[in-house]
């Protein structure tokens, strides 16, 4: 696990600096994080790198997790897709069962901190202790897509949402109305992780060498697992289309449950629309394949991310920090990564993609500037050192009224 | 004796105003009633996220008419809108509305969904930090290796925001009697030029006349 002084090399010396200084303003204060699974999808994933960078730099920042049966995470589940749109019922009993649970968990809980910081849905209610006496802040954090969620279940959170001292959301389009000051906080990705990292060249050589892609003509490709929503088969009416035009060859490649019946269909129905073309190199990614996707992203002369609906879409973070041109939809948090012609290119359609990608072809000193202005947005704006400092400002800020604050 | 430049940084939380506009007069209506530091977010932003190697969107408003509406006459107003011109936030905001209510819009405009926009604001802390210089050559070597949210905060709040007439780093010239480092200095338009672009331009006319 790096130390947050590797990161001086990255992102400068004089942003680390800027780090400790606002560390020192609270370092006073302490900072419990609660949230509903240690390991396991993207919440956990960013307490485990937040918390010990957090802790060196002198924050007193602790996490803990709160229990729940299957039943409980049934419920939970079909809460978390309600928020994502779909059409998903939770009863009152479900309701009921949710709010037991966050009590059962709240009388084990200690919340003597400063500042409770409460992840996701699942603990949401434990927001009662502050009637019952904790006198610290709460802050509450959806790191969900709420931009279009059922609105029974929303009417439900809403008041929930409504004690806490702040809310904070990853995207503008997830706020609504409410009577609490919100607060946007992006998403990041971690420059040193395996993923991120740099890669020496003979690695790189390695992954496209066992994948058997061709390093001599351009590569384009999409990350992503195999899911309708990523649209795999779009992808490849847009290579077909360029393909008359440009020898290129395109890979598809991703993760996905290998138990997920819908993904083996998308797979399968990708492969069928590849027609045995040997330039479409479809690979189907096991878990911790993070050097393979890097090396990748950082062969692939563009980067797709040609979704039709997208959380914060953080594939396209990944691949414009590797200095790599991409052209994606404009859906979710992805107009907030790249703006139009400067950091990279939006479309919405399989001709549009299909025109912006053969110009990105055709003319490489343009697609390399795209890259570069992409890597220095994300650098400036997508990494976690920007999440780190978000999070200090967000603590800072439940202690100080007015929009100018000298500290 | 003269007094030190103390060096001091800013960092901005970005707060969501729950108010969106899907065309040009429910821009004009969010316009007139965001707060100042929203209108700030949205004509300073670019300048502190985008570090760009190539020309930039000037603001937010201006990229939305001209890449999300495909409208380029008010995009091209908006971006033409001399942001250093303005002493506050208010007058730019009058400014702004001035425009919109003086552009007639005969369709309905439909905004793809998703890219409507989105008023933001933001919260501001301001932060001393370790460096602090005496005369012109530690103030060149520390400008090198302090942030640039340091060199934003000196130049484009101070006049901004903070309603004064010129930069912190023009004040503190005059005050060590380098009158002719300062009017030099404030000739500079520090809105048409990227972050590192406006240190390095700094750092060399600063060391020019410290050699003196």
């Amino acid at each position: 696990m790096p130390n947050i002084n590797d990161y001086a090399a990255v992102v400068g010396e004089s942003v680390i600096n800027e780090l400790y200084l606002l560390a020192e303003r609270v370092q006073h204060r302490t900072v419990q994080n609660i949230n509903s699974t240690a390991v396991g999808g993207g919440v956990a994933e960013i307490l485990t790198r937040m918390i010990p960078l957090l802790r060196q730099l002198g924050v007193n920042a602790r996490w803990d997790v709160i229990k729940g049966n299957d039943k409980f995470f049934n419920i939970t589940k079909n809460i978390h897709n309600a928020l994502h749109g779909a059409e998903v019922r939770v009863s009152k009993d479900d309701w009921e069962y949710l709010l037991e649970v966050n009590r059962e968990n709240a009388a084990e809980l200690n919340f003597s901190d400063d500042i409770m910081f409460i992840h996701d849905p699942q603990p949401i209610a434990l927001i009662e202790e502050k009637q019952r006496g904790n006198r610290g802040k709460w802050i509450w954090r959806c790191h969900i897509d709420v931009a279009n969620p059922r609105p029974e279940v929303m009417a439900f959170l809403k008041p929930y949402v409504e004690r806490y001292d702040c809310a904070v959301f990853s995207a503008p389009a997830y706020c609504r109305e409410m009577g609490i000051p919100q607060v946007l906080v992006s998403p990041s990705i971690d420059p040193l992780s395996d993923k991120n990292k740099d890669l020496p060249e003979e690695t790189i050589g390695e992954v496209l060498r066992r994948f058997g892609i061709d390093r001599d003509r351009p590569v384009v490709t999409q990350i992503s697992r195999f899911d309708y929503l990523k649209d795999p088969v779009g992808v490849i009416k847009v290579y077909q289309k360029v393909k008359k035009h440009v020898d290129c060859q395109l890979v598809l490649a991703g993760g996905g449950a290998t138990d997920d019946p819908e993904g083996l269909k998308v797979l399968e129905e990708a492969k069928s629309a590849a027609a045995g073309d040997p330039d479409i190199h479809i690979i189907f990614l096991p878990p911790g394949s993070d050097i393979e996707v890097n090396a990748l992203q950082r062969a692939s002369t563009v980067v797709l991310q040609k979704s039709l609906k997208e959380g914060f879409g953080l594939t396209v973070s990944e691949a414009l920090w590797k200095a790599r041109p991409v052209i994606a939809s404009a859906v979710g948090g992805i107009p907030l990564q790249i703006k139009h012609k400067h950091s990279g290119i939006l479309t919405y359609s399989i001709d549009g993609t299909a025109h912006y990608l053969k110009q990105l072809l055709h003319e490489p000193k343009y697609a390399q500037n795209l890259g570069l202005n992409g890597k220095e947005h994300v650098k400036n704006n997508f990494l976690i050192t920007r999440h780190i400092r978000d999070y200090l400002l967000l603590f800072l800020s439940l202690y100080y009224e007015g929009d100018v604050v000298r500290l | 004796m003269h007094n030190p430049f103390h060096f001091y940084t800013e960092q901005h939380l970005v707060k969501l105003l729950g108010l969106k506009a899907r065309n040009p007069a429910e821009l004009l209506d969010g316009i007139k009633k965001v707060p100042p530091s929203s209108i700030y977010y949205h004509t300073h932003r670019f300048l502190q996220q985008h570090f760009y190697l190539s020309p930039e969107p000037p603001n937010d408003f201006a990229y939305w008419f001209t890449n999300v509406l495909n409208f380029k006459e008010l995009g091209e107003a908006f971006a033409s809108v001399d942001t250093v011109e303005f002493k506050n936030m208010e007058a730019l905001r009058t400014e702004f509305v001035k425009i919109l209510e003086g552009y007639p819009v005969e369709n309905p405009v439909v905004c793809p969904d998703g890219q409507e926009f989105y008023f933001m604001a933001c919260k501001t802390f301001i932060l001393p930090t370790q460096y602090i210089a005496h005369d012109l050559g530690e103030f060149a070597e520390m400008l090198a290796r302090t942030s640039v949210s340091s060199l934003y905060f000196h130049i484009f709040e101070a006049r901004m925001r903070l309603g004064r007439d010129e930069s912190d780093f023009e004040a503190w010239f005059k005050s060590l009697g380098a009158d002719s480092l300062a009017r030099e200095l404030s000739k500079l338009d520090p809105y048409t030029i990227t972050l590192e672009g406006l240190r390095e331009k700094i750092i060399s006319m600063v060391r020019k006349y410290a050699k003196h």
